[in-house]
């Protein structure tokens, strides 16, 4: 992400403080616990143009439950968190709605398919914005995932709590994976990629799973600036 | 299937009940093909309407006016119908509710009742509590007669024996209707039912429904059904004996426009559906001659008083967050344990029932959003989970909780830059003690356990990207 966001001509910074967003502590039950997190987040970036994150369930997260939870806090946080949202962006909405672009002048010369992460399709409405980037990097041979929109089975503690369930919803995320025969699958969120991942490593299938911006950062030819 | 338990006091816990459930290849095979018919039945009918988003939200503020003056409409409601010649009567909870249905039917002199499918009376098992006072309950809905003649539970709200498939009602119907001879066609079951049913429909002389929606503004009581079972239950018995929770209320007759077009597409996949039936009180040239209303309450003014979760009543009970569901989608509705299945099943349960007997309903979702995405009201599903996933833990504190206890200590790592980096060190030493191959973890204790299951987790980097970031940094100085 550092290096398509710099190929694009931004200077990144990455703020030492920085730790977690709370989406694990506030979406299972531990919702005292996130309180500071929002603060912390608050405080490291506040100062920030804007903020991109590698991540659509903690874009999620910032939005869905940010602002109600700072109300409970009050006024003061309140206002902090409302200037500081309209400027946080996921990676992929950040290049194609805060920038405008579609191609960033990636290469990247294998066969990919791209799993709609749930919260950057449903809570982000991201809709066929990563796919577009997709579209635009050389050599890719994009193909289209069957049941695209379907939940790989994460859903954080979930995946633990209710293992069974989640790991039946992950094999046929792994299936229609296999079956588009694609090297790679790639997504928005590490989140999913972590899971797909074990399934398909365990498997001994050899498709890697490999984040959207990983893909971005494939350097094409030398672009004259 | 009779032992299947739909009372969460009694049930297992739902990560339980899913493995075993997971265990039925048919079942798995029953529920995945029909959700599927459906989904794509009610993707075609809602992709039709250039107004889709426009008619949820209408829904949502209907509902939502409903419920902040749900007071004043009940008693409207109440005026209008007894003016119409219906006799109201309110219930506290399941146990008033099943007392006066049953004194209803006794007041009536039958020992039968022809009913209309109701998850209502569902939810307070009224069929044993009038088979416990010797009268007989006869279901007349095809899917609802499957699940009495099969002595099954329903699993679903608006298709109870979506887990069945053709040959197994064929197995029920020649076993419980004592036939010979009967084919799996579809049109060869019906035709059994309408046997079966015909008989009861002439013979019996009460009629119990439940009610899709309660018109205040007339008095009236509006049900939708695909077979026209129903309508022969509101019209030919001589006692009609309607019992609906409190929350089915609906401000005016002309609501209807709205919630017709919502409910069916969404819960069938059908533009319309076959039978509407609106009555309202008695007439004395046509219909039953009297006529009750059983309003019940059962936990239903509680969750009105939570503003986080009020929303749950919302709820037209259309099913398709149940269809779009895909942890439902893999454990069919049984291993809820619950009348109420699915997400919103999920919701519903623990605030109708204690919520110490439903803890693991609110974690039994990914929080994938695909429930609150079809809602025809727009209730956001995921976010009632995770307020109800909040009164869990606050209910389970002071107990001994592993989780409890790695939660905190998460909490505590992530409010502090330098403990933070300490667990990164910590967490790659750790890793040198756990079973692995080739940079890939096989093994995790405890609760983790469940991820390698079937799941390989990488191994730290040797180089994080903050090791990374920092060491850019200093060489760029």
């Amino acid at each position: 992400m550092v290096r398509v966001l710099e190929r694009l001509g931004h200077t990144v910074n990455f703020p030492a403080g920085q730790t977690c967003c709370g989406q694990m502590h506030y979406n299972t039950g531990y919702q005292a616990e996130a309180f500071p997190l929002l603060e912390r987040f608050v405080e490291q970036f506040e100062e920030a143009e804007a903020v991109v994150i590698p991540s659509s369930s903690c874009v999620a997260m910032m939005r869905d439950h940010y602002p109600k939870m700072a109300a409970q806090v009050g006024v003061e946080l309140s206002v902090r968190v409302e200037r500081l949202l309209p400027k946080v962006f996921e990676f992929s909405e950040f290049l194609t709605r805060g920038l405008g672009l579609e191609d960033v002048g990636a290469s990247y010369p294998h066969r990919v398919t791209y799993h709609a992460s749930c919260h950057g399709l449903r809570n982000l409405g991201l809709g066929d914005g990563p796919l577009r980037l997709l579209k635009q990097v050389r050599n890719i041979d994009l193909v289209e995932l069957a049941g695209v929109e379907e939940c790989c089975g994460f859903g954080g503690t979930f995946a633990v709590k209710n293992a069974d369930v989640s790991i039946a919803m992950l094999e046929q995320k792994t299936a229609t994976i296999l079956q588009t025969k694609a090297e790679v699958c790639t997504a928005c969120d590490n989140s999913c990629l972590m899971h797909i991942q074990g399934a398909l490593h365990r498997q001994g299938t050899g498709v890697k799973t490999v984040h959207l911006a990983e893909i971005l950062a494939g350097e094409a030819e030398r672009r004259s600036e | 299937m009779s032992e299947t338990s739909l009372d969460p006091k009694t049930a297992p816990s739902f990560p339980m009940a899913a493995k075993a459930a997971m265990k039925d290849v048919q079942l798995r095979r029953n529920v995945a093909h029909a959700t599927d018919v459906i989904r794509a039945k009610r993707a075609r009918v809602v992709e039709e309407m250039p107004d889709w988003q426009e008619l949820r939200e209408a829904g949502k503020q209907i509902r939502e006016h409903t419920m902040k003056h749900l007071d004043f409409y009940l008693e409207e409601f109440e005026v209008n119908c007894t003016r119409a010649g219906g006799v109201v009567h309110w219930a506290k909870d399941a146990a008033e509710a099943q007392e006066i249905v049953v004194g209803l039917v006794k007041a009536s002199g039958s020992n039968e009742v022809i009913k209309v499918k109701s998850m209502t009376t569902e939810e307070i098992a009224l069929n044993s509590a009038l088979e416990a006072e010797g009268i007989h309950p006869f279901e007349t809905d095809l899917a609802e007669l499957i699940i009495q003649l099969g002595h099954d539970r329903p699993s679903h709200i608006v298709v109870p024996a979506l887990h069945k498939n053709r040959q197994q009602i064929r197995e029920i119907f020649m076993r419980e209707m004592r036939l010979s001879e009967l084919g799996d066609r579809p049109e060869d079951l019906a035709d059994a039912a309408r046997v079966f049913l015909r008989e009861k429909f002439l013979r019996v002389k009460t009629g119990v429904s439940g009610a899709n929606f309660l018109i205040a503004e007339t008095g009236g009581v509006c049900i939708v059904e695909s077979e026209g079972n129903g309508r022969m239950c509101l019209t030919l018995p001589e006692t009609l004996i309607t019992i609906a929770g409190i929350d089915k209320v609906l401000p005016r007759y002309a609501d209807l426009e709205v919630v017709l077009q919502l409910l069916p597409r969404s819960a069938t996949g059908e533009r319309m559906n076959p039978y509407n039936s609106v009555w309202t009180g008695v007439h004395a040239a046509d219909g039953p001659k009297v006529f009750h209303v059983v309003l019940m309450d059962n936990a239903r003014t509680e969750i009105l008083a939570d503003k986080e979760s009020r929303q749950t009543l919302n709820c037209i009970r259309c099913a398709a967050c149940q269809n779009a569901c895909p942890v439902y989608r893999q454990t069919g509705g049984h291993a809820y344990g619950s009348v109420y299945a699915g997400p919103i099943g999920a919701i519903l349960t623990p605030q109708l029932q204690q919520l110490q007997y439903a803890q693991s309903l609110p974690y039994a979702s990914s929080l994938c959003g695909a429930c609150y995405e079809v809602c025809p009201v727009k209730i956001n599903i995921p976010e009632v989970l995770i307020h109800l996933r909040n009164k869990v833990v606050e209910q389970s504190k002071g107990t001994l909780n592993l989780e409890a206890t790695g939660m905190k200590a998460m909490a505590m790592i992530f409010r502090n830059e330098r403990r933070f980096r300490a667990a990164q060190r910590l967490g790659r030493m750790a890793e040198t003690v756990l079973p692995s191959k080739d940079g890939w973890i096989t093994w995790l204790p405890g609760i983790l356990g469940g991820w390698t299951q079937a799941r390989d987790l990488q191994e730290m980097p040797r180089e994080t990207f903050r090791d990374w970031w920092e060491k850019r940094c200093a060489d760029e100085h």
